[in-house]
């Protein structure tokens, strides 16, 4: 069962080194605007995202700048953005484009796509088109999993470098620091590898429209999960969405002994 | 059943959050082992022999696994994974990083941040930064969760499990740790503190965090912020509560400057008591506040430091 993971090979990381280009490919989610603070439906069967402003997820939006900034200092060739799901996710492709993406794959599917089967649609993806570098967002605004990246790395035999604040390509090392508790390290990672972004990253750019209308005639490629082979079906039921319980507004208390008062005889904190 | 728990250490000692995941998987039922893969890790296992509700403690012991670096965990997650029914680890930056890895080699869906256990398949998550929660039922043969660390009681320290050292997996090659660099702070950590002192845009400088740092010495508390005062560089990225950084669920919370966006709630709104110091009274952390001060910070801070004496 557990067999083979790809975990020894340096088939991928020989040929990188004989290769002058390096691609990154760059996952990309839409996702219900930040902004929007959403419902979930009446009788429980999922959120209420219809008629909703939806946007490039944030943490995506920092890894194409982060893959864009590399090809437009010399390091990177290419830039490929990807996107897993409904044919409107086309939109978030050209944002990607107009954000300084080369061109646009779009593995379209109507089914709700877990991060595994988001893995596995971009580990196929990988092995056809052979990126040097896979930058991710850390994780999707609207599930919340944080887990696309790991997979990924995980599937394709690949180092992984999470929350990354930089990222510093030298040769076939990528070298990554990252935020974790209590602060941030360093990693260094053989090419290929996969890296996911924290906010601390970068600000991304402004989408001007002279770009929006360059991205328009860039390349989008459209194809099925069938086509890479890779089954799709969810693990998971989801059995019921509920609200969480709501917090009411307290008091306001006028002065600063009030509040002590409070906190110390009614809410027993102090 | 049996259940494999993760545990987190910094090779010396346990780290807190582990327990939470113990008291998580001993609401599943069914034996729990914890496993402690370390470099000169003796403490941490001393450490995981007391915790409450473990059966058995699987040591192992091996330069790859000093700094947590995921192939390395991950692989040997894996080669330990068979007789489990359920592989657990805390929600926290090191187990958000390796557990995904340990769930695509094992070929099964990842539930990430579970706040409530409903039976042994069924889960309840967080979605949409809080504002939705989804239990959802896992058909795969391995359930692998991440628990947010808030929503379970931390597991006793009266155990006596056994140790038995288990065999390392084959080292990764092709990630390399290089160095670290850790805030260093006397006062209790962030995602454990049963009070939590935060500041936002409102303080405007690094300096003036001073105000909150004097208050929080007096109240034993953390120190948290804003993503607004950690992307104006007032205080290190490490400070942040919310949907992005930690999530907290202290007995008191109380915030200073902070408006109080989707984002930031999603980092707090389970504490217990909060409290609201800001200028603006249309400000939206109000609706959420127990009791909420309209006032000047740079006035309430110092006077309600001084109050406290």
């Amino acid at each position: 069962m557990f067999a083979d993971y790809g975990y020894f090979s340096n088939r991928l990381s020989c040929e990188c080194i004989r290769n002058p280009t390096l691609k990154i490919l760059v996952p990309v989610k839409r996702v219900v605007d930040y902004n929007v603070k959403v419902r979930v439906k009446a009788d429980g069967s999922g959120v209420d995202i219809s008629n909703v402003k939806m946007s490039m997820n944030p943490f995506d939006e920092i890894a194409v700048e982060e893959a864009v900034r590399q090809k437009e200092t010399g390091v990177a060739t290419e830039v490929i953005a990807v996107s897993c799901g409904i044919s409107q996710c086309q939109e978030t492709l050209r944002t990607a484009m107009a954000i300084g993406a080369d061109r646009g794959i779009l593995i379209e599917t109507a089914v709700e796509l877990e991060p595994l089967a988001v893995a596995k649609l971009l580990k196929a993806l990988v092995d056809k088109e052979r990126p040097q570098l896979i930058i991710l967002g850390k994780q999707a605004i609207d599930d919340d999993s944080n887990q696309t990246g790991q997979m990924l790395a995980a599937l394709a035999g690949m180092p992984q470098a999470t929350f990354a604040s930089r990222v510093t390509l030298e040769g076939s090392t990528a070298v990554v620091s990252r935020e974790v508790d209590g602060g941030a390290e360093t990693l260094s990672l053989t090419l290929p590898a996969v890296v996911t972004t924290d906010l601390r990253l970068n600000e991304p750019r402004y989408v001007t429209l002279p770009n929006i209308m360059k991205a328009k005639k860039k390349s989008l490629e459209i194809i099925k999960p069938d086509d890479l082979g890779v089954d799709v079906t969810p693990r998971l039921k989801i059995m019921k969405f509920v609200e969480p319980t709501t917090r009411s507004a307290g008091i306001k208390v006028p002065d600063v002994k009030t509040l002590v008062e409070k906190l110390k005889i009614e809410a027993k904190a102090l | 059943m049996s259940i494999l728990v993760i545990a987190e250490h910094n090779n010396a000692a346990l780290h807190r959050a582990t327990l939470n995941a113990v008291a998580a998987a001993t609401q599943i039922g069914g034996d729990v082992h914890l496993l402690i893969a370390g470099h000169e890790a003796s403490g941490a296992a001393a450490d995981a022999t007391k915790v409450g509700g473990v059966t058995k403690v699987l040591y192992v012991d091996a330069e790859a696994y000093a700094h947590a670096l995921p192939e390395n965990l991950a692989a040997l997650v894996v080669s330990l994974a068979q007789p489990y029914s359920h592989v657990i680890a805390a929600s926290t930056a090191v187990g958000k990083n390796f557990m995904p890895r340990v769930a695509a080699l094992l070929d099964c869906a990842q539930i990430s941040e579970v706040v409530a256990i409903k039976a042994a398949d069924t889960f309840v998550r967080p979605i949409y930064a809080g504002n939705a929660l989804a239990t959802v039922r896992s058909v795969d043969p391995v359930k692998v969760l991440t628990v947010r660390t808030t929503a379970f009681d931390a597991a006793s320290l009266e155990g006596s499990a056994p140790l038995e050292s288990v065999p390392a997996a084959a080292p990764y090659e092709r990630a390399r740790f290089v160095d670290q660099e850790l805030t260093k702070s006397s006062r209790p950590e962030l995602a454990a503190a049963n009070i939590v002192v935060s500041g936002g845009r409102g303080m405007q400088n690094g300096d003036n965090f001073k105000l909150l740092d004097a208050l929080a010495d007096k109240l034993g508390a953390a120190v948290g912020a804003s993503r607004a005062a950690v992307d104006a560089g007032f205080v290190p990225n490490d400070y942040q509560v919310g949907q992005t950084g930690k999530i907290v669920a202290p007995q008191l919370y109380i915030a200073v400057g902070i408006s109080g966006a989707i984002q930031h709630l999603a980092g707090m709104k389970d504490s217990k008591v909060i409290v609201a110091i800001n200028k603006d009274n249309e400000a939206p952390i109000f609706q959420v506040a127990d009791y909420g001060l309209a006032a000047d910070l740079f006035d309430a801070v110092p006077a309600l430091t001084e109050a406290l004496d």
